[in-house]
């Protein structure tokens, strides 16, 4: 009678889920898509991405914490050896998600965000900004020199200057 | 995540008019996205369209086919021009992540005054 409740016991532990491995699994998940969905409408979160580095070292920590337990556990009878390789195969497979996910923001958000164009020949301070004329949303003709001339919304006078938001498209 | 420059430009719009200063967002959409865009996001300052991109080339600002199915578009970039047109104040980021704040251009705005 003592014996059987000794086993089952054990074989309740070894089931018990990993939870640390699922935990920064998914935590990676928030971390990267958090960015785009979320903490990009913040300058402060946006110009450097420290609450996502924050949220991934937070992941990964959990991840480390999760493959210790996969591998550190191995199971003494054949039973629980089997779980412990699912279980293995299971962590390795988040973990390299993880992995990947982390990878993947990092290169973005540092190398992939540098590759732009240098730009030398843009207007500078102190010279002319090239006239346009570009439609509208209407498909009207619209000048730099029109901008520049006409009243804003509620006003009178021409505006004292005209910020030129140049942007990559909506697509 | 490109957007979010423009939604901080349009939460401050008063701002800008208030400084006499008019926001005018340039890029290789057409009319008829920015017309959805528009719609959908709620912008009110002036959206136009380079579709073709000369005007990003003239400014020097084309980041070559980075758009879908290898368009040409503009790499992000502010300028701010005084009444007579003359830039007064740049910003070409080096990291596309990094943009300019309302705060720093109301601050180069406040010296055109």
């Amino acid at each position: 009678m003592q014996r059987v409740n000794q086993v089952s016991f054990h074989t309740m532990t070894i089931k018990r889920l990993n939870w640390q491995i699922w935990a920064g699994f998914l935590l990676t998940l928030i971390a990267g898509f958090s960015y785009p969905l979320f903490f990009v409408n913040f300058p402060v979160t946006r110009d450097f991405p420290w609450a996502n580095l924050l949220l991934f070292a937070i992941a990964a920590a959990l991840v480390v914490v999760g493959l210790k337990r996969a591998f550190g556990a191995a199971g003494s009878t054949d039973t629980s050896a089997k779980r412990s390789t699912l279980s293995k195969i299971v962590a390795s497979s988040l973990a390299f998600l993880s992995v990947a996910i982390i990878g993947l923001f990092l290169f973005s958000a540092f190398i992939m965000s540098r590759w732009l164009p240098s730009s030398t020949g843009a207007p500078q301070v102190g010279q002319k900004a090239p006239e346009f004329t570009l439609n509208d949303p209407t498909g009207k003709s619209v000048s730099l020199a029109g901008l520049r001339s006409s009243p804003l919304p509620g006003q009178t006078n021409p505006p004292n200057g005209v910020l030129l938001i140049f942007y990559r498209g909506y697509w | 995540m490109c957007h979010s420059e423009l939604r901080s430009i349009q939460k401050n719009l008063d701002k800008f008019y208030a400084a006499g200063i008019l926001p005018v967002a340039i890029s290789v959409d057409k009319p008829e996205t920015n017309r959805e865009m528009l719609a959908q996001a709620g912008y009110t300052f002036p959206f136009l369209s380079d579709p073709k991109a000369e005007t990003i080339a003239r400014y020097d600002l084309v980041h070559a086919g980075q758009g879908e199915g290898g368009q040409d578009i503009a790499r992000p970039a502010e300028f701010l021009l005084d009444s007579s047109g003359t830039v007064r104040w740049v910003n070409l980021t080096e990291n596309y992540f990094v943009r300019a704040r309302p705060e720093q251009i109301l601050e180069a705005a406040a010296l055109l005054k």
